[in-house]
């Protein structure tokens, strides 16, 4: 059975597989890992494995073999996909309970085991020679356990963002295993009666060890490098394919669509602007994924950049947007965003002919000033008509009403410039 | 930067040279020369007798093309283009060949980009008798990018929705040894100065004086050469030497980290 699990990893998932969970597990993740495959509480599989522990020790050879081969997941996603940019990025306040659970658990782990093996030195009945390798035993299992554990605390941590651990740590750990280890085999030795030879035993074994480790040492530093780099290619193949999958769906779409309208010219500006957008923001956005179109902005840029985009494709004018600086939005903010939407929205019904509007948005300090001009013909401020109310109220009045300032003015050579400065609230952080 | 035509919807003709050849193979589209006022920022009016010779370098025919039928028709413009490459090493080529006064320079190129040229002409651009000018043209939205060409030696960056107008100004500013900031370069510039908590280095770099700021702020704006100097009641001549002095600053300065302060955007 445990065979079955190991697969290769590149394996598309078949149904049911068994993995070891990461998360919440006490030891190994063996019992959550079985009792996920199962559908049975975690508690009635620990139970098992503790009453198959007395049975001669049983279930800890049991426990051992499925730490061993089970590959190790996360809470069920395939590991063989190795995601680098799960979905599931745990948000700082998780990271760090992430990060120290697994001391806990380890510490609740090792009093019940070592409780458990009180009782079991206490019930199992040994011949009365092996009785005193009890210990030595414990010991070995107790520094594999720990070295197994550091290991997959170091393979868990490549796809799930775990607080990184300071080094010192992973190699204290790592050293208190294999000197549990050292410690119980020298243990056992001793209880063979070959005290005396303990000394030249040691050497020889260190010898072997060194041996060992120039003999193999460079084919595992080529394979952890190689291991590497290939992660670093696939990473890379799948960025590739999410871009080609990108522009595959949309730019293609609208090609069709432009060829479509060949005939309006102004639906043809209107696709090509959107798509180039739409692609600008995906390319040049620091995650490198557009953002949902359905979640509100949250802070400036982003909110000018949605305003002018939402304007511009309601209008068929091109808006330029130029950001400098960058804060989250507030009360105040929000309305100038409207307020500078509205103007936009002026900007592009009456100016438009003029060509592009051109949108400009600065944070300095604790003031936000947006000012938006067109190259249209202008209008004298004192005379505007009556269906032009909207700019007094939708732009003037609401910025005044949020204690902000908007000044329109018609600009010398042609064309109009509204002006918004609005005071940013106090943080209240 | 100012535009009273509208975009000029030119179809590019489609029969451009594919490779690094001299001389204009525009096609004759207007057999009259349209005389139309250049509404440029006035430093230079197009067709006054005043001639350039640009090479193109871009990997994208089709848009070499287009440039070409904009602003190619040398009658028309005073443009002459002598020459066009697609990639680092034709372009090195070409331009140590034909040594024209201003360079075209796409920032994506295969071969290591614009600034991998920018580099392999050094000697070219610090010629004191007829010093090679760059002029970079992208569609890149990346401040690194943008900053990444400037720093390289580029005299100015202009996107490639510019117009044809527009661009034929802005080569003959860059041919006068003035810079040329588009609105989206000049808010990189502001956003890679903007006061951080770091200590300059060279105060004389690393800063930009409240006027030069203000200029800034204006392109950035929108604002053509001629209407900041309106709006500041300064000359246009003062004007291009903030712009230059910000050019100066932008490549000397020491800031190494630059780029990576325009690149992350700075949230208060």
């Amino acid at each position: 059975m445990p065979e079955a699990a190991a697969v290769p990893l590149d394996d598309p998932r078949p149904p049911r597989k068994l993995y070891r969970s990461s998360d919440g597990r006490w030891l190994g993740g063996v019992a959550r890992g079985l009792a996920g495959h199962l559908g049975l509480p975690v508690i009635w599989v620990r139970l098992v494995f503790v009453g198959l522990f007395m049975a001669d020790g049983l279930g800890a050879l049991l426990y051992a073999a499925f730490w061993f081969f089970v590959p190790l997941g996360v809470g069920g996603v395939d590991s063989g996909r190795t995601p680098a940019f799960t979905t599931e990025t745990a948000p700082d306040g998780r990271r760090r309970l992430v990060a120290r659970k697994p001391d806990r658990g380890q510490m609740v782990a090792l009093i019940l085991m070592v409780v458990v093996a009180m009782v079991f030195v206490g019930n199992v009945n040994l011949g009365g020679g092996a009785r005193a390798y009890l210990w030595p035993t414990v010991l070995v299992g107790a520094g594999v356990a720990l070295v197994w554990r550091q290991a997959d605390n170091a393979r868990r941590a490549r796809w799930v963002e775990v607080g990184r651990r300071r080094r010192t740590l992973t190699l204290l750990r790592s050293a208190a295993g294999v000197l549990l280890v050292t410690a119980g085999v020298s243990g056992i030795f001793v209880l063979q009666g070959s005290a005396a030879h303990l000394g030249s035993v040691l050497q020889a074994a260190l010898a072997v060890l060194v041996g060992t480790a120039l003999l193999a040492g460079p084919y595992l530093v080529r394979m952890t490098q190689d291991l590497s780099e290939e992660r670093l290619m696939r990473i890379r193949a799948q960025e590739r394919a999410e871009v080609a999958a990108h522009v595959h769906d949309s730019v293609l779409h609208t090609l069709t669509l432009i060829q479509r309208n060949a005939e309006n010219a102004n639906e043809v500006r209107r696709l090509a602007r959107a798509q180039e957008r739409d692609l600008r923001a995906w390319l040049y956005k620091p995650e490198g994924t557009g953002k949902d179109e359905a979640d509100e902005p949250t802070t400036l840029a982003e909110a000018v950049r949605r305003n002018a985009a939402e304007v511009e494709d309601k209008h068929g004018v091109p808006i330029e947007v130029v950001v400098v600086g960058d804060c989250p939005l507030d009360e105040g903010l929000t309305a100038q965003m409207q307020a500078a939407r509205e103007a936009m929205v002026n900007a592009a019904k009456y100016g438009g002919e003029g060509g592009a509007v051109q949108v400009y948005a600065e944070v300095e300090g604790r003031t936000v000033f947006v000012s938006v001009r067109d190259r249209g013909p202008g209008f004298d401020l004192d005379g505007i008509p009556a269906d032009r109310m909207g700019v007094r109220e939708s732009i003037i009045g609401r910025m005044e009403r949020n204690g902000g300032t908007a000044r329109l003015r018609a600009v010398p050579d042609g064309g109009t410039e509204v002006e918004l400065e609005m005071e940013r609230a106090e943080k209240t952080s | 930067m100012s535009d009273v035509n509208g975009p000029t919807g030119q179809t590019p003709a489609s029969n451009g040279p594919e490779d690094a050849a001299a001389g204009t193979a525009g096609a004759e589209s207007a057999p009259g020369p349209t005389t139309e006022p250049v509404a440029g920022a006035g430093a230079a009016s197009a067709g006054g007798g005043r001639r350039v010779r640009v090479v193109l370098v871009d990997d994208h025919r089709m848009f070499r093309t287009g440039v070409q039928a904009e602003i190619g028709e040398t009658e028309r413009t005073g443009v002459e283009v002598v020459g066009e490459a697609a990639d680092v090493d034709q372009a090195v080529t070409v331009i140590t060949a034909t040594r024209p006064e201003v360079v075209l320079l796409d920032v994506h190129l295969p071969g290591g980009g614009g600034v991998e040229v920018l580099r392999r002409c050094a000697p070219l651009m610090a010629d004191a008798r007829q010093p090679v000018r760059f002029l970079a043209l992208s569609v890149s939205d990346a401040a690194e990018d943008v900053i990444g060409v400037i720093r390289g030696g580029a005299r100015g960056y202009v996107t490639k929705t510019i117009t044809g107008t527009d661009l034929v100004d802005s080569v003959f500013r860059v041919q006068d040894g003035d810079a040329v900031f588009s609105p989206r370069l000049a808010g990189f510039v502001l956003d890679a100065f903007a006061s951080t908590d770091a200590p300059p280095v060279d105060e004389d770099l690393d800063r930009l004086t409240q006027r030069e700021r203000e200029v800034l702020r204006l392109i950035a704006r929108g604002y053509a050469y001629k209407e900041i100097a309106k709006q500041l009641f300064i000359s246009v001549k003062t004007v291009e030497s903030h712009v230059s002095a910000v050019l100066r600053k932008l490549q000397l300065s020491n800031r190494h980290e630059l780029t990576r302060w325009a690149t992350a955007r700075r949230l208060v």
